[in-house]
Order: structure tokens, then C-alpha cells, then sequence
């Protein structure tokens, strides 16, 4: 147990030095969703104020869901083959899947945030109950970084892993996407909490379905 | 099985006998006229069954993959695809006789109902399962990445299909809080159709499946 946890987190660590070293990779993303909210933001220029707040928080949502596919599809492409097969003969498949999955939550964490402040300082923030949307988050980004990781393991094996990583990844997405949406419209208008649990209980059983399947497919997927 | 059964059984299927006893007489004969729906219940005998002809040939797809998985027969992938695309076709049928019925008692083909669009997603899921399959030159390799994402797909599938609708106000009966079609809708005479029509359709899309495997595998005995 004690050396599982240390091999998990020496490979969290590689994830981190990687994205260090490569610093252009992870600027580029920054400024991927900045730019995306900022385009929103002009786009909506014609007529300000107008932005309905159940509009305002799909296009936040969306914003963030392109922002997700474009950050962690990489995850599997960055490295060259011959260093993956370095790693799989140092662990074993299902710790580098973890540390790639909690990897990819910090950084759609790190993501998100940084889209939220910058979003809602441009467009306005209509949001009444702010420590739920935070929450609300949170959970986006754990069940993003837990789905989305495995598709793109199975993408970067393809001919094509940008388009297919796209077309995989909308209709997995979309149950996790649609609680989200609501719990946040939930947040938005400051509901009672009590009315969220629900679809919290729910957004965690799917992250917990995915990050399942995710352990024990991968090591089948890997050997190709 | 003698030549000349293997003959009847590939013309009719195994579910010839089930098309007799619920089509021939029940389908123009008895049925109960329902309020809002009248005589258009009838499609509950084409449409229900397709839709649980499609997620049984769904689970026998994602069992078949795991198969493959476990095994690494060849073989047993063929009859993972067959069995997913036989399920396409069954989702289809469904929406069109859906959509058929809808027109009639909820007044537009397509209305804006979670059921629906949880359906629509779940296809394109499969959909791009298929084309997943293309993007792969190598046979092992296309079988082992594709039955994962398959096993995935089915996973997400589940909740998409039973625990969405339920959550939200929808307009087919059993979801977010209508009674379900059983305990008002249908009287024990259109059990006696029902419920052989469930099965009849489930074994069309096996014997349908069953028929292209073989065809796939006369194909592949021929190239060699």
C-alpha cells in the first residue's frame, strides 16, 4: 500500500515537472480560455446586459467543456512511444491511469478557476450562491479529468486523435455535463442546497462508475 | 438440425412463432381504447419492444467485448460489433415509431422531452464507436480499442438512458413521476401481446445479428 502510494506519487510528480519543463503547453491552455471567454465576452458586445443568467452559465459551461477536451487530450500525445513503454515496465498500468487522471483534475481545477474569476469579471457575476458554484466546480473538473482521460488514451492510438477525441468524448460527456449544468443553475439562483443533493449524489456515482472503468480497462488498452 | 430446419429457421427466425401470435391476430383485432392515446397504444407492441430489443443487444455487445477482452479471440469481437450494430438499427426503428406515435398524442414528432435526447445521444455514442472501428488499419489492435471504448460507452449509456429522464419532468410514462404504462394503461389482453413482443423482437435482432455474423465470417473464408 505504502509503496503504491509512493510510485503514485512519483509519477504525479513527473506529470507536474513535464508541464513545468514545458511551460509553453500549459500557457498555452491558460491562454486558450482566457481567450475564449474574452471572445464571448465581444461577441455579446451588441447588446449588453442582455446576457440572461441560465445563457451566461451554459456559456460558461461550454467554454470549459472545449477547454477540458483540448487540455487533456494531450495527455496521452505529449510524450513520445518509447518513453510510455519506459514507464509501463517501471509501474504498473493502473497507477499511471490514477496519476494521469488526478494530474488532469488539478490542472482542469487550476482551468477552471482561473475561467470562472476572469469570465465573471468580464461578463458579471450573477451568481447568488457562490460557495455551491465553486463546489459545482470542483465536481465538473473531477469528472471531466476522470472521463475524458481514458478517451483520450483511447484517441491517441488512433490516425486521427484531434477529431476523434472530439467525437468520442460529446456524447460521454454529456450526462455529467447536463448535472453539472443543473446544479450550478441551482447555485445560480441561490436555491435552497437541499434541492442540489440529489444530482451531487449523482454527478459523484458517475465519476465513480468512470474513474472504475478507467482502472481496470486501461490496462488493456495500454499494451497496443 | 437438419438441412431443411436450418432452411425454415433462417427464413423465419426463432421468433417466427412470436410474430404469429402477436401480429396476425392481436394487431388489428382486440384493443382497448385508452383516453388521449385511443387506438394508437397499439405501437406499444412495436415500440416498447424495440427499445428493450436495443439495450439487451447493447449488454450482449458490451459482454461480447469483454469476452474479447478476456480472450483475444477475434471471433468474439466480430460478434461485439454485429450485435452494437443490429442494436443501431433496433435504435432507429425505435425513434421512428416514437416519433410516429409522438406526432399523434403529444402533437410533434420530435418534442423536447430528456428521454429523447438521451436516446439521441446514446446513438451517437455507437455511432462513433463505428467510426472508431475505421480509423484502425491493424485487426488486433482496432478489436482491443474498441472494445474498450465499447465497455465505456455501455457504462455511460446506462445512467444517460434510466437515471436522466427520471430526474427531470419528461413525457413518457415511469419517468419523472407519471405512472408508468402498466398500472393504469394496460389491461392482461394486451399483456398476452406485449410480453411475447418483447421477446420476438429481442430474438429478430439476435437472429438478424446471428445472420450477419455469419455472412462476416463467409467473407473473411473467402479473402483467405
Amino acid at each position: 500500500m505504502a509503496e503504491s502510494v509512493r510510485q503514485l506519487s512519483a509519477l504525479m510528480r513527473k506529470e507536474f515537472l513535464l508541464e513545468w519543463r514545458q511551460r509553453y503547453a500549459l500557457n498555452g491552455m491558460l491562454l486558450y480560455i482566457v481567450g475564449a471567454v474574452f471572445v464571448c465576452y465581444l461577441s455579446f458586445n451588441a447588446r449588453r446586459g442582455q446576457l440572461t443568467p441560465i445563457v451566461w452559465n451554459t456559456l460558461f459551461w461550454i467554454i470549459l467543456l472545449f477547454t477540458a477536451i483540448n487540455a487533456i487530450a494531450k495527455s496521452f500525445v505529449q510524450e513520445r512511444a518509447g518513453r510510455q513503454l519506459y514507464y509501463y515496465t517501471l509501474a504498473s498500468p493502473e497507477q499511471i491511469i490514477l496519476s494521469k487522471i488526478l494530474y488532469n483534475t488539478v490542472l482542469m481545477l487550476a482551468l477552471s478557476f482561473l475561467g470562472f474569476s476572469v469570465y465573471a469579471f468580464v461578463l458579471g457575476n450573477p451568481v447568488q450562491d457562490v460557495p455551491l458554484y465553486i463546489l459545482t466546480l470542483l465536481l465538473g473538473a473531477i469528472g471531466f479529468a476522470a472521463s475524458l482521460t481514458l478517451v483520450s488514451g483511447i484517441a491517441s492510438k488512433a490516425e486521427n486523435p484531434a477529431t476523434l477525441m472530439a467525437v468520442l468524448s460529446f456524447p460521454i460527456i454529456l450526462p455529467l455535463l447536463l448535472m453539472v449544468l443543473k446544479i450550478s443553475k441551482n447555485a445560480l439562483d441561490g436555491l435552497d442546497r437541499s434541492v442540489s443533493w440529489n444530482e451531487i449524489g449523482i454527478v459523484l456515482a458517475i465519476d465513480a462508475i468512470v474513474i472504475t472503468l478507467s482502472w481496470l480497462l486501461f490496462p488493456f488498452l495500454w499494451r497496443s | 438440425m437438419s438441412a431443411l430446419q436450418n432452411e425454415k429457421y433462417l427464413v423465419e427466425g426463432p421468433s417466427g412463432l412470436n410474430f404469429d401470435l402477436c401480429y396476425s391476430k392481436r394487431l388489428f383485432g382486440y384493443c382497448s381504447r385508452q383516453p388521449i392515446l385511443n387506438e394508437s397504444i397499439r405501437n406499444v407492441y412495436f415500440h416498447v419492444p424495440l427499445w428493450f430489443g436495443m439495450i439487451t443487444l447493447l449488454l450482449t455487445s458490451a459482454i461480447f467485448s469483454i469476452k474479447y477482452l478476456r480472450s483475444g479471440k477475434l471471433g468474439d469481437d466480430l460478434v461485439a460489433v454485429e450485435f452494437a450494430n443490429t442494436a443501431i438499427l433496433f435504435g432507429l426503428l425505435g425513434c421512428a415509431t416514437g416519433s410516429l406515435w409522438a406526432n399523434f398524442t403529444w402533437g410533434e414528432p420530435w418534442p423536447n422531452d430528456p428521454k429523447l435526447n438521451s436516446v439521441a445521444v446514446g446513438m451517437l455514442m455507437y455511432l462513433a464507436y463505428l467510426i472508431l472501428r475505421g480509423s484502425f488499419d491493424d485487426e488486433q489492435r482496432r478489436a482491443r480499442i474498441s472494445a474498450v471504448y465499447n465497455i465505456f460507452a455501455f457504462a455511460v449509456f446506462v445512467p444517460l438512458i434510466f437515471i436522466v429522464p427520471r430526474l427531470t419532468d419528461s413525457l413518457h410514462p415511469g419517468n419523472g413521476g407519471n405512472p408508468a404504462f402498466g398500472k393504469y394503461d394496460m389491461d392482461n389482453n394486451m399483456r398476452v401481446v406485449f410480453y411475447p413482443a418483447v421477446i420476438g423482437f429481442t430474438l429478430l435482432g439476435v437472429w438478424i445479428t446471428e445472420l450477419s455474423i455469419r455472412l462476416r465470417r463467409v467473407k473473411a473464408a473467402l479473402d483467405d
